[in-house]
Parts: C-alpha cells; sequence; structure tokens
C-alpha cells in the first residue's frame, strides 16, 4: 500500500474513533498535544489500524508513537 | 465394586434476591483534586467516573459484606437456616488467613455453612455465581448466599493517579435457590495468565499499579468474543438482552462493548461506574441491586453479566432477575 493510502486510511481511523479532522492528520501532529488523542483512544486507533492494515502493534511499540508521522512509518515499514 | 451415591440436584438454579452495601462517604472528583494532582474533566473524559465511595474505619469488609448478604437474605424472603453455602469473592482481604466467608455467615446466621474466599480478581463475583450455581444443580448445596466486597482503599497507590481515582469500596450479594428452569445460564469463563503483571500489587509495594493501556486493549479486543458465547451457549441472542451488566471497570470499555455486541436500543445498560467507580469484585451485583432499586430493571428480565479483572480473568454469563 503506498504512503498515501496508508494516510488516507490511517486519516478514516483517526475521524472514527478519535473525532480528527481530516485534514488536520498531518504527519508532523502529535496525537496527545495537537489532536486532543488521549491514551485509551491511542489503544482504540493501535486496534483499528491492526484491523485495517494487518500489523501488529504491540503496546511497547505503540509508546514511540508519538505523531501522526510516526504511525505512518511503522504501518508503511511492518505491512 | 462399591459405587458412589449423588444427590439428585436441581434442574437449574435461579436469583432469588439481591442487596448492596454502599460506604457512606463519597468521594467527588473535586475531593481528589484536593489530594492528588487530578481534575474532574481528566477523570470523567478517561474512567467516566463522577463520585465514589470509600469506606470508613467502622465499614471493614466483614461489616460491608454481612450487610449486603443480610440485604439480599431478605428480599430472598428465605430465612439464614435455609442457606448452606457462602461464597465471598474478594481481592482485598486484611489479611489472607482466616477466609472471611465463615465469620460472614456466622455473623448473617447461617448456621455451619460451606463457606470460602474467592479472589478472582474483579471476576470474582461472576465466577462465584457459577460456583454457586452448579453445586445447587449438583445437590451439593440447597440454597446459596454469593457475595462480592471489597476495600480497595486498602490497597490504591494514592500517589498513582492513574489508579488511584479509579479504585473504590463497596458490597453487593445475591442469594441463589433451586428452579425447574434454569435460570443462571451456563458460565464462559477463562483466563489470560500471560498477563498477570497486568493488575498486581508489585513486589515491596502495598498499593495496586495497573497497565491501563494493555487491560483496555484486552478488555475491549478479547471480551466480545466471551459475551458472544456465553449468549450463544444460553440460547439467546442480542435482541433478547433487558439488562447489559458488565464490571464497572470504566464507562468506555462498558459503551464500547454495548455497541459492538449490537444490543437493540431498549436494552439498560448498567453504568454505576459513574457514582460508584470500580469495585472490583462487588460491581456487577452493585450495579444490578441499583438498577432493581430505581426500576430501570424489573424482576424477571434477562441480564447479561460478565466479570474481568485481575489475573487477567473473565467470566460472563446470562441469567434471569430476581
Amino acid at each position: 500500500m503506498s504512503r498515501e493510502d496508508i494516510q488516507t486510511g490511517l486519516a478514516e481511523i483517526l475521524e472514527e474513533v478519535a473525532g480528527v479532522t481530516p485534514a488536520d492528520a498531518t504527519p508532523e501532529k502529535s496525537f496527545t498535544d495537537d489532536l486532543d488523542v488521549d491514551s485509551l483512544s491511542m489503544v482504540e486507533i493501535a486496534t483499528a489500524v491492526e484491523d485495517k492494515f494487518g500489523v501488529a502493534i504491540p503496546d511497547d511499540e505503540l509508546a514511540n508513537i508519538k505523531t501522526v508521522g510516526d504511525a505512518l512509518n511503522f504501518i508503511e515499514k511492518n505491512q | 465394586m462399591t459405587s458412589i451415591q449423588l444427590p439428585s440436584g436441581s434442574p437449574g438454579a435461579r436469583l432469588l434476591g439481591l442487596g448492596s452495601y454502599r460506604p457512606r462517604r463519597r468521594v467527588t472528583n473535586d475531593d481528589l483534586a484536593q489530594m492528588m494532582d487530578t481534575n474532574d474533566e481528566w477523570i470523567q473524559s478517561r474512567v467516566g467516573i463522577a463520585e465514589r465511595r470509600w469506606a470508613s474505619e467502622d465499614e471493614t469488609l466483614v461489616e460491608m459484606s454481612v450487610a449486603a448478604g443480610g440485604k439480599a437474605l431478605a428480599a430472598s424472603g428465605l430465612d439464614a437456616t435455609d442457606v448452606d453455602l457462602v461464597l465471598l469473592a474478594t481481592t482485598s482481604p486484611p489479611k489472607a488467613i482466616p477466609g472471611l466467608a465463615p465469620r460472614v455467615a456466622h455473623q448473617l446466621g447461617i448456621p455451619r455453612p460451606g463457606a470460602f474466599d474467592l479472589n478472582a480478581g474483579c471476576a470474582g463475583w461472576c465466577y462465584a455465581l457459577s460456583a454457586a450455581a452448579d453445586a445447587i444443580r449438583t445437590g451439593s448445596a440447597r440454597n446459596a448466599l454469593v457475595i462480592g466486597g471489597e476495600r480497595l482503599s486498602d490497597y490504591t497507590n494514592m500517589q498513582d493517579r492513574t489508579t488511584a481515582v479509579i479504585f473504590a469500596d463497596g458490597a453487593g450479594a445475591a442469594v441463589l435457590g433451586p428452579s425447574d428452569q434454569p435460570m443462571v445460564g451456563p458460565v464462559v469463563w477463562g483466563s489470560d495468565g500471560d498477563l498477570h503483571e497486568a493488575i498486581a500489587i508489585p513486589a515491596n509495594e502495598t498499593g495496586m499499579s495497573m497497565a491501563g493501556q494493555a487491560v483496555y486493549r484486552w478488555a475491549t479486543t478479547k471480551l466480545t468474543d466471551t459475551l458472544v458465547e456465553a449468549m450463544r451457549r444460553a440460547g439467546v441472542g442480542p435482541d433478547d438482552i433487558d439488562v447489559f451488566a458488565p464490571h464497572q471497570a470504566n464507562l468506555r470499555i462498558i459503551e464500547l462493548m454495548a455497541k459492538r455486541l449490537g444490543l437493540p436500543e431498549r436494552t439498560v445498560i448498567a453504568r454505576d461506574i459513574i457514582r460508584s467507580g470500580n469495585t472490583s469484585s462487588a460491581s456487577v451485583p452493585l450495579a444490578l441491586s441499583a438498577l432493581l432499586e430505581s426500576g430501570e430493571a424489573k424482576s424477571g428480565d434477562l441480564a447479561l453479566l460478565l466479570g474481568y479483572g485481575a489475573g487477567l480473568t473473565f467470566a460472563g454469563q446470562v441469567v434471569v432477575l430476581p
């Protein structure tokens, strides 16, 4: 899947789980500081990403995903 | 060879009455904000709790369990002498020895019952409910008192603001007896012991810690199947469920489970966590008692129950409310 497709898919998840406007889900944004996504919503995002992209995101990896770009990189590398 | 005889037992078991005890002291989120670095918005958005009860010194685990058990007995219409099995589900006894169920039974005037404590984390009451129903069905007991009692405030780490705002105290109980029709469905229970450290009192500490994200992930991804299987084994579907009363751990988990199960609009969802916090093995009977008292649930309603917690353990079953 291309990075663009991943970005679109991730934006859909962010909108559905955390109510983030797709245009706001740009790579430099911090989930916690910019998008108001709390730690439990991060878990929901992780499980939705796992389902959608067929990747596994263990809790210790999840802790390293701070920005939308981190998530994109993780999915791209592990898909 | 001599054969061993077995009692005939009963075709089914049913709940005869429920009772609860809520400690006197109400602790609001604003009260907690005076004690630690937290605030109402943070607590409400993460776990959905507005207030909880913390036991005072005289509200011991035994006293709370006796109070809830006594109310359940009164609601059941049975006499204390009719009960011959007492189970106390708890994770928070003040001491390991002795178990508290015999003393609770004694204070209730129940003469010489089978009595033991059961620790299956926050799933304890649902585990005990199943054990009691099976005991009645097999004839090991005639009538059983099943209590969930907790003083989690004794094991709360007040320096840990992620858990100190969640845990609370209280007790809930049910009396079970025999019935011609099964009114306690088959249990679907199990455990994921690889996650034993996710909710635990760490070595050399006295307060609990919880890996919040790991537990949240487990609860929201693994337990829907348990609930679906509990309905399937009882021969009912989501449309039949009048009341959904899962363990009151986190309002967001409750709402997610309800959504994923596809319960109909009319199903009453227990949200006792809002005013009671997480009372571990007391939470399901406390929630059921509250719904019956308020009239939101009524006698004869079909309720889907789920306990889950430290262990990690889980147990779900369908019951008919008394």
